[in-house]
């Protein structure tokens, strides 16, 4: 009986009332598109404002993150619902497709291989804003491997080897050096950035010979489609990834895996919470902020060789455009945890692919659009998703006793 | 007959002091300087490795700065050509220096401000609107007005994530790098496509030109423009205001130390918004004295190429956020601009494709040794000036 009480009041609490106006704000959009396509005006607004409502009530009750959440959903969700009525039925079925799942996670793979190299740094307390840079570099050096050797795997290799070479710099500069982390991580970007505007010039005067290089190749599975019912969809979606994206979903996990149910991620984890006391266990503190670094590196050129060699099978000068950026933000987005961070990824990765499709047959402006990650990014960092907790010792060089 | 004790050697804890002394003396110019060096030579080896004359490219990129004219014996035709090459040079240096000075006054608050380049295209676009849309107004009004808008729209730029930090405390590295990308998209969006602020040419993504009203007078003919003067006084207006009022000295007293400015009773969380506000006002400064004093338009490429902001961090680090050494830094790598861009280097030497490439690493090479004062510091042996200062930042997430 009395677990029962509790249960409604927990139902009834802030936090329930909340998520039931996100999932409203939610519904309103979802059945503006496809396969529902509902057309009339009261629709969006009726639930509009009972998502707002929840919120509200949310907000009224003393959960503030959690109801101002469901106020966007409640404003996101109408005005969207709204314009996608002002679109033609088709126009819709052509934008919303089991492709553009596929290509969600095209777009987030790069994200969420820097975001857990991110992770990996920042958890042991050096923060890494020169995701970018080493994200450049792996998409260079995966493109010369790649054309120099005639296999991908080495251009995978080489992207690895040189994006843990430029981490090892970083590492040198703010962890021995105790220069500081944003402006040791700044200049990794630059140098990144000029070192591979160099190399590409002298080396391809002429651009990159595309047809030498070798690409990752696609994982095709046929089997998909003939699963019932869902075939089709789970085929557009699953069936023709590139092999890098699998890796992906593998280096999240293993991120989860590392970082909180080993030895080793409990150092990693108490390096960056707290150095002193990890010193006096017995924890090499520079040796563990080395290798967290490294690994950042590895990882984040990964995420520019898919850019490369996995995506675009070229590569021209500042080919990452800002995602080492993204990356980091959706680091803080995430909480420092891999899982969260590869969700919020996703939500940036949802972001770019909607622009094309978006372009091509509502003429929405694709520079409007491109601008909606990092506004959302804004909303993010400016705390509406509860306060994000960084580790207590990033951004402090250590000195040892 | 005495004998005189000899003196007692030095402690060696003495020896690190007065060399820290010294060291302080020097105005910290010393790690500026050997940090250029350094940067200078890796560069040349760089050079070097990939087939090229590192002396040969360097004096190609001295000359292409147009740094000859000031050689007495350079005469005629050359002097001519040098005199043309130093003005394009002062005048990437103006831009610079206030972009700069945006991150510099938010160093000395604590700040990181990464967002000079979203703050220069607000300037830039609030100062071209007002050239092209306001018309009838006496040149000195309407260059003023212009100016004025141009300093609006960075502040507002700038403030916005003075005020994120100030009220909940969301980093200003992320969000001054989110806000660069917005301006950045938004700009395009303005200029192309139809969008609101296009030029009457619909087949062109790009600005009308502005009334010759709102333009900056030339004050070295033919290519350097009053900006530069604008900029020498803005040089002057940080210092007085960092270091003659008393928001400048709550500035420094935040930056120094967050928890002791607050004992003190200095409204911390104003300091990081006017800080911030502060710094966008200059970067935004920047981009209205671009447009006013030589591009007059805008096309929308020059949003992605343009990275004025961006290298304004490399020269406030390396100028140690001090007036004089951000006007010698922004020269320093308005130079390399300059000297290295196609019109200038002779591709027989070194092909320009490279040395804009060359360039950058340059300055990547000069903040790491910059930031790393460590490294430098400990080779001069004043390691001990490290250890004694205070570790002055307190930063929330990133």
């Amino acid at each position: 009986m009395e677990a029962a009480l509790s249960r409604a009041q927990e139902l009834s609490g802030p936090r329930a009332l909340a998520v039931a106006g996100i999932a409203v704000g939610a519904l309103t959009l979802w059945l503006a598109l496809p396969p529902w396509t509902i057309r009339s005006i009261a629709m969006p607004f009726a639930l509009g404002i009972i998502a707002a409502a929840f919120g509200i009530g949310a907000l009224a009750r003393g959960d503030r993150a959690a109801g101002v959440w469901a106020l966007v959903a409640a404003f996101l969700g109408a005005t969207g619902a709204l314009w996608a009525q002002g679109v033609q039925a088709e126009t819709l079925d052509d934008i919303f497709t089991a492709g553009l799942i596929a290509s969600t996670l095209r777009f987030a793979t790069p994200l969420a291989f820097a975001a857990m190299g991110g992770i990996f740094s920042e958890r042991s307390g050096v923060v890494n804003i020169g995701l970018e840079g080493m994200m450049l570099v792996g998409a260079f050096f995966a493109v010369w491997g790649s054309i120099w050797s005639g296999s991908w795997i080495v251009g995978l290799m080489m992207a690895m080897l040189f994006g843990g070479l430029l981490a090892l710099v970083h590492g040198i500069f703010s962890i021995h050096l105790q220069a500081d982390q944003i402006v040791s991580g700044f200049a990794v970007n630059l140098l990144a950035l000029g070192l591979t505007g160099y190399l590409f010039s002298s080396i391809y005067p002429g651009g990159i010979p595309t047809a030498d290089v070798s690409r990752v190749p696609k994982l095709e599975l046929p089997f998909l489609e003939d699963v019932p019912a869902v075939g089709d969809f789970l085929f557009g979606v699953l069936g023709d990834l590139s092999l890098l994206v699998w890796l992906m979903f593998a280096v999240v996990i293993l991120s989860y895996f590392v970082l909180f149910k080993t030895p080793i991620g409990l150092r990693i984890r108490s390096v960056g919470e707290h150095p002193r006391a990890a010193d006096t266990v017995g924890i090499s503190v520079y040796g563990v902020r080395y290798a967290a670094v490294v690994v950042s590196g590895i990882l984040a050129a990964l995420g520019g060789a898919f850019l490369s060699i996995g995506f675009t099978g070229t590569f021209s000068e500042n080919m990452t455009s800002g995602r080492g950026f993204i990356a980091l933000a959706a680091v803080i987005f995430g909480k420092w945890r891999p899982g969260w961070a590869f969700v919020a990824t996703l939500l940036f990765g949802f972001g770019f692919a909607l622009a094309i499709p978006l372009q091509r047959e509502a003429d929405v402006s694709e520079n409007l659009i491109s601008t909606v990650p990092y506004i959302l990014t804004l909303i993010a960092v400016a705390g509406v998703i509860g306060r994000s907790i960084p580790p207590a010792a990033i951004g402090r060089p250590y000195i040892k006793q | 007959m005495t004998v005189t004790p000899p003196a007692p050697a030095p402690e060696k804890d003495e020896v690190y002091e007065r060399r820290a002394r010294i060291y302080e003396r020097a105005g910290g110019a010393l790690i500026p300087l050997a940090a250029t060096v350094l940067a200078f030579l890796i560069g040349g080896l760089v050079v070097l490795i990939t087939g090229h004359n590192p002396v040969a490219a360097y004096k190609a990129i001295f000359e292409g700065a147009g740094f000859n004219w000031i050689l007495p014996w350079v005469q005629g035709d050359e002097r001519t050509e040098a005199a043309r090459d130093l003005q394009q040079t002062l005048r990437v240096a103006t831009p610079l220096m206030l972009t700069a000075l945006a991150v510099a006054f938010a160093f000395r608050c604590g700040l990181f401000n990464i967002g000079g380049q979203g703050q220069y295209w607000l300037g830039f676009i609030a100062a071209l609107w007002v050239g092209t849309h306001i018309q009838g107004l006496s040149r000195p009004l309407h260059v003023i007005l212009g100016i004025a808008a141009g300093i609006a729209g960075g502040a507002l730029w700038g403030g916005i994530a003075g005020l994120l930090r100030a009220t909940v405390g969301a980093h200003e590295v992320i969000t001054t790098i989110m806000l660069n990308w917005i301006a950045i998209f938004g700009g395009q969006y303005l200029y192309e496509g139809g969008g609101p602020l296009q030029g009457a040419v619909a087949a062109l993504p790009r600005s009308d030109v502005l009334d010759g009203s709102a333009r900056l007078w030339i004050i070295w003919p033919a290519y350097l423009h009053a900006g530069f003067l604008v900029a020498i006084a803005a040089l002057l207006v940080y210092y007085v205001i960092l270091n003659r009022t008393t928001l400048g000295y709550e500035v420094r007293a935040v930056g120094f130390s967050p928890e002791a400015a607050r004992y003190s009773g200095i409204g911390v969380r104003r300091s990081y918004f006017l800080a911030l506000a502060i710094s966008g006002s200059f970067a935004g400064l920047a981009g209205a004295v671009d447009v006013l004093g030589f591009k007059y338009a805008v096309d929308t490429s020059d949003f992605a190429t343009n990275f004025v902001g961006f290298t304004g961090i490399a020269v406030a680090l390396l100028g140690r956020n001090k007036a004089v050494g951000i006007f010698f830094a922004s020269i320093l790598f308005a130079a390399l601009s300059t000297g290295t861009s196609s019109r200038q280097l002779d591709p027989e030497i070194f092909e320009p494709a490279l040395a804009a490439d060359l360039s950058t690493m340059i300055q990547a090479l000069v903040i790491f040794f910059v930031g790393a004062e460590f490294l430098i510091v400990s080779v001069w042996g004043a390691r001990r000036y490290l250890r004694v200062r205070p570790a002055s930042r307190e930063k929330p997430a990133l």
